[in-house]
């Protein structure tokens, strides 16, 4: 179940849409977005994912009327063969489930979709550590969002962890490798670091960067490349690239993510990543 | 892990095939060169708790039907210890090694080799704290190992103790089994006694002695629901306990490693209660019927490491059962995967011709199973080709134990708040579940004591990082008994999961009030180290279940599955038949001496849970008046206390309840404050019980007690206690002379009889988790990483302040455990409890004094040992208040002890109780803020008894500047069934203070006073 922790083999990606400069949602004042720019960042994330990385990429097609739509990540939860497909918790934000699910059926996933009018998950808020489910209570995401979730996994604990002062609770945390937990250093993030330490049965590992945000990372666990680590670019953040650089046996991967971090996106929140071939 | 595996080898190594582990000792302890001394002392002292332990308990119930006297069987069965090995023990060690076994064995050591003739003059109290007097440390840090995990900081001790372990092998991992062995290569005229000894206790271990037999014996036929839906009948004697029964079942499966079994019942409401091996049947089933299901109680958290395939495969039906029953919940594809391990397990390989789609449909994989589901099973089970059975349930087990809900027991209760919560106890503590999600989750580690008073469940939280103080978390159960049942499931739970060795049921209890029960079987520890020890060929079984007759194999390619027919003639004839065991009643073939030959752990298990038999027996009709007894046995003996696990305040303060309060709403945490309808659903079916549960949530109200209590036959008390209690607090020396201010502990009991049960009825209970800090025993060292790895960050001002006293008590207590000390400290420290009996000395002598140097002041005598004693020993109590309170105040600074006071944690005061808090504080005592804490350099307690039980303790410390203080501390308890003038008794005993010690001062008075209501009188 949950032997191949990082194992993925499919990655749905979305276009970055034009209305992302100007109507994207955001919480910071972090500037104004440079949409080329941006759109060219995104580019460079999804060639690594296609060629330097070997997934096999959908790409989804932008919705200008979804502002957001290029952070898929919070449209669904995938895990194992088991997509969940979210209600997310910005009212704008809810029609960008209809293409994810469309992709994700097409990828042959069992669909869970969450009907529940009271019920509010975003993708961002959920951490999958490979033995078990922490879900951030947070603007986006409700009790009742995390119940449903709990149910389409039925095999993991489902721990909440209440966030407070992000948006995500992804938004400073990820994991960098099986059992590890990428956490940033604000009180904000330890203090959510402690309580899913006490939440859980297992003992994870924690991988302390300076940078809250920097603490967002893609891991994963590739055929022939062993230990994957997506993360921030120097340029960015370059005390906490320096803690990702002590990670010896992990490929290190700096991806810019300079200017969709001005929406409050994070590395991982631009894809779905799947594993096909479960069991 | 790796010392386990390393000891476990050891033990396989000898050639011997022996049923009584001792046979085999002598490579054992061959091996461990490198410790001379202890090896010596060890072994001895090692062999006889189990020793004690099992002759103990097979008297009794002998003496329950020869002898008339129910109050006598403790007595008796502490005579009879004298035989055996035990009486080369001193007397202290017998009293302590129900408590905590392991750690005996190594203490026991010292004491032992010096004082070996003080044993005849052993007066139990005394013996517990005495006991303990050697520095277990060495052991503790083994336990660490395990638990790896949370000790993560320290590492360089738990390389150390590995070390330490290999030399000495076996004495490590402190098992009786292993112990029993070294005892034997030992001492070999003790062997010879032992053996004699053991012949006579296995016939005893029969539980219906042929003399019993011959005597008007009323049978019944008990039926059992074994785990594969099949039926065992058996008859067994109307008085017969529950162990008996247990012990036909298992015979019956040919089961040795049993240990992670229980039978269960429903009780009248359809709750289902597991039946204490160690009670009679007839008591705990009450009204109820015969019937019993044979099922998993601890789930193994990794099943790969239990010894015999049929140990796995019995686990997997009971599997099986939950996840088809959906407590168990998981997600489609773990079904599927499970369901075609089963499959396999069951038919062997696929087979096309035979195996159409519908081979499967009259197999249960899921609650709800779908078609879908099914070809999705089949589609695996295609891929299983080649796989034995054995193989396939290991399979099946290795991704089942991965589930959330693996081997977690669920209740329901609701938060203080009246939220529906629910509880799950686990191997790893408990956990509270909203709905379906998790939302907290205590880790044994983090937990001091669980107690239920009743229907409420109390959880005291060692203090996190942050806080200063532990917090009490209070749950709010449907009614009494559903308390009780998790109390005691979290008691089992932390028994078996976390220590190494069973806690003695307390005969010492200190809070008058509640349960004596403790978890008496082996624990998860001692029973792999047995299992370590199977040597028999693997059994063989029939893997029939769910509703299918067995089929034919022929497809399968491996040994096992064919050989079956021959598997089930060997299980047969091993065992008892299938059919009649009624008539087996009578006949020796059935008795355990044949269990012996065949399964040579089976009477180790025995003895352990003997242990609290004895205790237990004398405890329903005569339940009073042995309480009673109790209290007056304390004399001059001494007790110890200890550990933050035993600091019991119990007056509980206006500021405990708000810090429960607020630790409550904590739990609910601020994501907390929508509470969505109540969805029961699937969470109800995972309930062991019934949706009885829910109904009686509304029900419960005051009068519920009433109908439970009544109509019970046997009787018990409620006790109603008036606890005065006298705290004096060190008045710090500003002059150069040192002041001695005068503590004066009052406490006035009340105690009443009245009828109620007393087997399932207690009002209330605690347990104390024996674990980390007391670092005691060797299993309890496995808590410490935790609790350390918190003190070192947290150290919060207060915190800051003790350590001094923190670090200098350590030190000459524990030469070894340092750290885990130095957590343990803060509640620690004062725990000293002495007596001034000359036996007290011996060990204190012996205590290794080495880190003394550490300390400025040499430490007097009787301070030493007493300290030693605490550290050693965290459950001995002699008397049945709590003196532990005072305990807690003693080493403190001013300033600290005063806050304590306040903190002071104990059952939340509930409806029924009235508490009355008076105190007293000499004005001396503000101002000494700046709380140097001193060194402590005697400490000694003394309690005598009379009408009252008095308890002293003198503690004098030494604080900088070389002046010594001494304090004494006078508890009162009185006890009795009248009014009792407060007012007065105070004053006695204000009076007395200053009469006994016109130099000393008084600075605090306590009076505590707490009385039940009527409302239980009924």
């Amino acid at each position: 179940m949950m032997s191949a922790f990082g194992r993925f083999t499919h990655a749905v990606v979305r276009a970055v849409p034009r209305s992302l400069a100007t109507e994207a949602l955001r919480t910071g004042s972090l500037g104004e977005l440079d949409l080329p720019r941006a759109q060219q960042e995104h580019e460079l994330y999804v060639s690594v994912l296609k060629q330097r990385l070997g997934l096999e990429v959908l790409e989804l097609p932008a919705d200008e009327a979804l502002p957001d739509c290029v952070f898929v990540e919070d449209a669904a939860v995938v895990c194992g063969d088991t997509a969940l497909i979210t209600r997310p918790g910005a009212e704008s934000r809810r029609n960008e489930t209809v293409a994810m699910k469309d992709a994700l059926t097409k990828l042959g996933l069992n669909i869970v979709e969450m009907t529940d009018e009271s019920a509010t998950l975003d993708g961002g808020d959920v951490l999958f550590t490979g033995r078990e489910f922490f879900v951030g209570l947070s603007k986006r995401t409700n009790q009742r969002g995390a119940e449903i979730l709990a149910d389409a996994f039925k095999d993991y604990a489902v721990s909440m962890v209440p966030v407070q002062g992000y948006l995500h609770l992804k938004s400073f945390c990820s994991m960098a490798g099986p059992d590890l937990i990428a956490i940033g250093s604000s009180e904000a993030a330890q203090k959510a670091l402690k309580i899913m330490q006490q939440m859980s049965d297992h003992k994870y590992d924690k991988l302390t960067v300076p940078d809250d945000l920097a603490a967002n990372c893609i891991y994963m666990n590739l055929p022939g490349k062993g230990d994957v680590l997506l993360h921030c670019t120097p340029e960015e953040f370059p005390e906490s690239v320096k803690v990702f650089e002590k990670l010896k046996d992990h490929m290190l991967i700096p991806v810019s993510n300079h200017e969709k971090v001005k929406v409050d996106g994070a590395l991982t929140c631009c894809s779905v990543l799947v594993c096909k071939s479960s069991v | 892990m790796t010392t386990e595996v390393g000891s476990e080898t050891d033990v396989k190594k000898e050639p011997e095939k022996v049923p009584e582990a001792q046979h085999q000792t002598d490579p054992v302890q061959t091996d461990q060169p490198d410790k001379p001394a202890d090896s010596d002392a060890q072994p001895v002292a090692s062999a006889a708790q189990p020793e004690e332990s099992r002759s103990a308990e097979p008297e009794s119930p002998q003496e329950e039907s020869s002898s008339p006297d129910p109050s006598s069987p403790p007595a008796t069965g502490g005579q009879k210890k004298e035989k055996g090995i035990s009486r080369f023990l001193p007397p202290w060690l017998k009293r302590q090694k129900s408590q905590s076994q392991d750690q005996a064995s190594e203490s026991a050591e010292q004491p032992q080799s010096l004082s070996p003739k003080e044993e005849e003059e052993e007066s139990e109290p005394k013996a517990q704290p005495d006991g303990a007097g050697a520095a277990p440390n060495t052991e503790k840090t083994e336990e660490e190992k395990e638990e790896k995990q949370e000790s993560r900081p320290e590492e360089v001790q738990l390389e150390e103790n590995e070390k330490e372990e290999e030399k000495s092998v076996g004495s490590a991992d402190t098992q009786p089994v292993r112990e029993e062995k070294e005892a034997e290569s030992e001492v070999k005229e003790r062997k010879e006694e032992k053996k004699e000894e053991e012949q006579v206790i296995q016939q005893e271990t029969s539980v219906l002695s042929p003399l019993r037999l011959n005597k008007k014996m009323k049978m019944v036929v008990c039926h059992v629901t074994l785990l594969d839906g099949s039926q065992f009948s058996c008859e067994v004697e109307k008085r017969a306990k529950g162990q008996y029964l247990f012990f036909e079942v298992c015979e019956h499966l040919n089961l040795i490693e049993k240990d992670y079994f229980g039978l269960s019942f429903k009780d009248n409401a359809e709750q289902r209660c597991w039946l204490d091996p160690t009670k009679e049947i007839k008591r705990q089933i009450r009204n109820s019927q015969w019937q019993f299901a044979f099922s998993v109680k601890f789930y193994p958290p990794d099943p790969s490491q239990l010894t015999e395939d049929i140990t796995r495969y019995l686990l997997c039906l009971q599997l099986r059962q939950d996840i088809a029953s959906g407590r168990l919940p998981c997600s489609f594809v773990t079904h599927a995967l499970l369901g075609s391990y089963s499959l396999q397990a069951e038919l062997g390989d696929y087979d096309p011709e035979e195996h159409r789609l519908d081979y499967i449909s009259d197999l249960q994989f899921a609650p709800n199973q779908t078609k879908e589901l099914e070809e999705k099973v089949v589609e695996l089970h295609k891929s299983h080709r080649g796989m034995t059975p054995a193989q396939a349930d290991a399979q099946f087990l290795e991704n089942a134990k991965k589930l959330s809900m693996y081997g977690v027991d669920l209740h329901h209760a609701k938060d203080s708040e009246g939220v529906d919560i629910m509880l799950g106890v686990c191997a790893n503590g408990l956990l509270i579940y909203k709905d379906r999600l998790r939302i907290n989750r205590f880790a044994w580690p983090k937990i001091l004591k669980i107690s239920y008073k009743r229907s409420n469940f109390y959880i005291k939280i060692r203090p996190g990082e942050a806080e200063q103080f532990e917090s009490t978390v209070g749950f709010k159960l449907p009614n009494h008994r559903a308390a009780k049942r998790v109390w005691k499931v979290c008691v089992e739970h932390h028994t078996f999961f976390r220590l190494m060795s069973p806690e003695n049921p307390t005969k010492s209890k200190f809070l008058t009030l509640g349960s004596k029960f403790r978890y008496s079987g082996r624990t998860q520890a001692q029973t792999r180290q047995a299992s370590s020890l199977i040597d028999r060929p693997a059994p063989y079984f029939q893997r029939t279940s769910s509703k299918r007759i067995s089929r034919s194999l022929d497809g399968a390619p491996m040994v096992n599955v064919s050989d079956y027919s021959h598997a089930v003639d060997s299980a047969l004839t091993a065992g008892a038949g299938e059919n009649g065991p009624a008539l087996d009643l009578n006949s020796d073939s059935k008795s355990p001496q044949v269990e012996v030959v065949e399964k040579p752990d089976t009477d180790v298990a025995t003895s352990v849970t003997y242990e609290s038999a004895i205790e237990q027996t004398d405890k329903g009709g005569t339940g009073a008046p042995e309480r009673k007894s109790k209290l007056r046995v304390q004399g001059e003996n001494i007790y110890v206390r200890h550990s933050n696990l035993m600091l019991e305040d119990l007056d509980k303060t206006q500021e405990d309840v708000l810090k429960h309060q607020a630790s409550i709403s904590e739990l609910k945490r601020s994501f907390m404050e929508a509470t969505p309808e109540p969805r029961p659903s699937q969470w109800d079916k995972r309930l062991t019980g019934s949706p009885a549960t829910t109904l009686r949530l509304q029900a419960q109200g005051s009068t519920e007690v009433k109908p439970e209590v009544n109509g019970q036959p046997e009787f018990i008390e409620v006790v109603e206690e008036t606890v005065v209690i006298e705290e004096v607090i060190k008045a710090k020396p500003r002059s150069p002379a040192p002041e001695t201010p005068v503590t004066v502990e009052t406490e006035v009991k009340e105690d009443r009889s009245l009828s109620s049960d007393s087997e399932s009825e207690e009002e209330e209970a605690e347990y104390h988790a024996q674990t980390p800090s007391a670092s005691i025993s060797v299993q309890q060292i496995e808590e410490e990483p935790e609790e350390e790895q918190e003190l070192i960050q947290q150290a919060p001002p207060s915190v800051v302040e003790l350590q001094p006293i923190t670090e200098a008590e350590p030190a000459d207590s524990a030469p070894s455990a340092e750290e885990e000390q130095a957590t343990a400290q803060p509640e620690e420290e004062e725990c000293t409890d002495k007596d001034d009996a000359p036996n007290g000395h011996a060990p204190a002598a012996e205590a290794p004094p080495p880190l003394r140097a550490v300390e400025e002041e040499p430490p007097v005598v009787n301070g030493s040992v007493s300290r030693v004693e605490a550290e050693l020993l965290p459950q001995v109590i002699c008397c049945s208040e709590p003196p532990v309170v005072k305990t807690e105040m003693v080493t403190i600074s001013d300033t600290f002890a005063a806050q304590k006071t306040e903190i002071s944690t104990k059952e939340v005061p509930i409806v029924h109780t009235e508490t009355k808090t008076i105190t007293y504080e000499a004005a001396q005592l503000d101002g000494n803020g700046d709380g140097e804490p001193g060194v402590l350099m005697t400490a000694q307690t003394i309690t005598s008894e009379s009408l009252c039980t008095t308890t002293t303790t003198h503690i004098t410390k030494t604080l900088k500047g070389g002046l010594s203080e001494t304090r004494i501390e006078k508890r009162i308890v009185i006890t009795g069934d009248s009014d009792i003038d407060h007012d007065q008794a105070l004053a006695q005993a204000i009076k007395e203070a200053k009469e006994q010690h016109p130099d000393m001062s008084v600075t605090r008075v306590v009076v505590h006073k707490e009385t039940e209501l009527a409302e239980d009188e009924d």
